[in-house]
């Protein structure tokens, strides 16, 4: 009864995001200083900001709960840190394989804005270690969106930190006071990279969301049956998962 | 009981809250020092393992700078993760729900509790330091330049500290997982810190620490301090 929605979504990503590499592989010029690696750019550079957006939507949300104690923001701002770290995972990981090629080691400490995403990720790899801590569900929101604001509030303060004790040698690839210093055969596959992962991060997170909704239902069913059968409760097996429960 | 209709609430003044509080805070530490004995025990522990981890007798600048920070912020997640455990334990926590006053009062008063914490640990441990480790030692003016430092980077430790050990108290994993929150927020601080402090510990002259790397320390102690007023509140909604 969701897939209908999801389905487009999850076509135009990967129509976006197909589209998006390959305009990167053929169209844009290969970079004059670093050669064909600089073409990783278009996947980990969106992928970066997407999960820092992920990371703050997540604040985001985790504020509208505790304003108005919905578990529906609980569940958006979980889905968002969780795939925000999935994302991150891949940040770093293209990261290093950029800065291999380009600098010639797997990780800088005088990159700020590498040292700053590192934090960032530790950071946020406390947030499903927290939630499985607190057994009380209502609590375990609670807390966690407390976790969320502040770590949504600590990203910016972060990077803000780290570029002012370090000489920065990230290239700037989106300068906003010149204007852009990329040029347009390389904005046009970048922005497109952009918006497919953005779109990626929204089909996942909703394919996530689509699953705890359904599984919460399938569950609530399952009580009313065993209800209806007249059989004993089965003693309540632990939950396997910290992910914000929904009851049906 | 003579006025009809609701009366509006009485409640007793944050400020006479939070004094009240401090009170017992204080008077807790002074009966039975626990909290305070152990930071200052492992912060002059931690001094001598950096002597052999590091295998050298004597530190200065950055080095000594980094040696200092790491001891006093391990020394704080020590005191952090104590904060609340007497208040958890002992009921002081629901006994302050009932009370009529402001929670944020818990919070001020906690925080101040553990900046004091913090600034007596530092009495101590920062003399010890100088003795064991420092190699130029320390001038009357260096002192009072590390004194600024020390107070500015404790106001943003003891925030995170009494944000995150009224978190981690109401978890399982309690001591376990409020290193692993708290230090990486803490890390500016310690970039901040550790850079103003480099200068100050140097050999070759000392310097005054950067201006604008305590601006940043104040411009974080001021976000995160409104930002634990604004959420504390929710820590305590049982």
């Amino acid at each position: 009864m969701y897939s209908a929605k999801l389905r487009t979504l999850a076509l135009a990503t990967v129509i976006t995001l197909t589209g998006a590499f390959v305009l990167a592989a053929y169209y844009a010029p290969i970079e004059a200083d670093q050669g064909f690696s600089q073409k990783i750019f278009y996947v980990h550079v969106p992928m970066a900001i997407v999960a820092l957006g992920g990371f703050v939507w997540g604040g985001i949300q985790g504020l509208l709960y505790l304003r108005t104690r919905d578990p529906k923001h609980d569940m958006r701002s979980y889905v968002a840190i969780h795939m925000s770290v999935i994302l991150g995972i891949g940040v770093l990981v293209t990261g290093g394989i950029w800065a291999r090629s380009a600098w010639g080691v797997w990780f800088e400490w005088r990159e700020a804005t590498l040292v700053s995403f590192l934090i960032v990720f530790l950071l946020y790899c406390t947030y499903q270690p927290l939630r499985f801590s607190i057994t009380d569900p209502e609590k375990q929101s609670r807390y966690a969106a407390v976790f969320a604001v502040t770590a949504g509030t600590f990203v910016p303060l972060n990077f803000i930190a780290v570029r002012l004790a370090n000489p920065f040698i990230h290239p700037r690839v989106l300068n906003n006071t010149t204007g852009g210093a990329l040029p347009t055969d390389m904005k046009i596959p970048f922005y497109l990279a952009l918006i497919g992962m953005t779109l990626l991060f929204v089909t996942l997170s909703r394919v996530e969301m689509t699953h705890k909704l359904t599984r919460g239902r399938v569950r609530g069913l399952e009580r009313r049956l065993e209800r209806l059968q007249g059989e004993s409760d089965p003693a309540g097996l632990p939950a396997r998962s910290a992910a914000p429960q929904v009851m049906a | 009981m003579t006025a009809a209709g609701p009366r509006p609430p009485r409640t007793t003044p944050t400020r006479t809250a939070v004094a009240a509080l401090l009170r017992k805070e204080l008077l807790l530490e002074r009966r039975v020092p626990q909290v305070l004995p152990a930071m200052a025990l492992f912060s002059v522990v931690t001094f001598v393992v950096f002597r052999f981890a590091l295998d050298t007798t004597s530190v200065e600048g950055r080095t000594a700078s980094g040696v200092l920070w790491v001891t006093l912020l391990f020394a704080a997640m020590l005191g952090a993760g104590r904060l609340f455990v007497a208040d958890h334990e002992e009921g002081g926590i629901d006994a302050l729900l009932l009370a009529p006053v402001d929670r944020t009062a818990l919070l001020i008063a906690k925080a101040i509790t553990f900046v004091a914490f913090l600034a007596l640990v530092e009495v101590v441990a920062v003399p010890v330091f100088v003795v064991l480790l420092l190699e130029p030692g320390l001038s009357i003016a260096d002192v009072g330049r590390l004194a600024l430092v020390l107070l500015l980077a404790d106001i943003g430790i003891a925030v995170i500290g009494t944000l995150f050990g009224a978190l981690a108290i109401q978890t399982r994993a309690r001591d376990l997982i409020l290193p692993l929150m708290a230090l990486p927020l803490l890390v500016p601080v310690v970039i901040m810190a550790a850079k103003a402090t480099a200068p100050v510990l140097a050999v070759t002259g000392s310097g005054a620490p950067g201006g604008r790397y305590l601006a940043v320390l104040c411009l974080y102690d001021l976000v995160f301090g409104l930002l634990a007023y604004a959420v504390f509140d929710f820590l305590l909604d049982d």
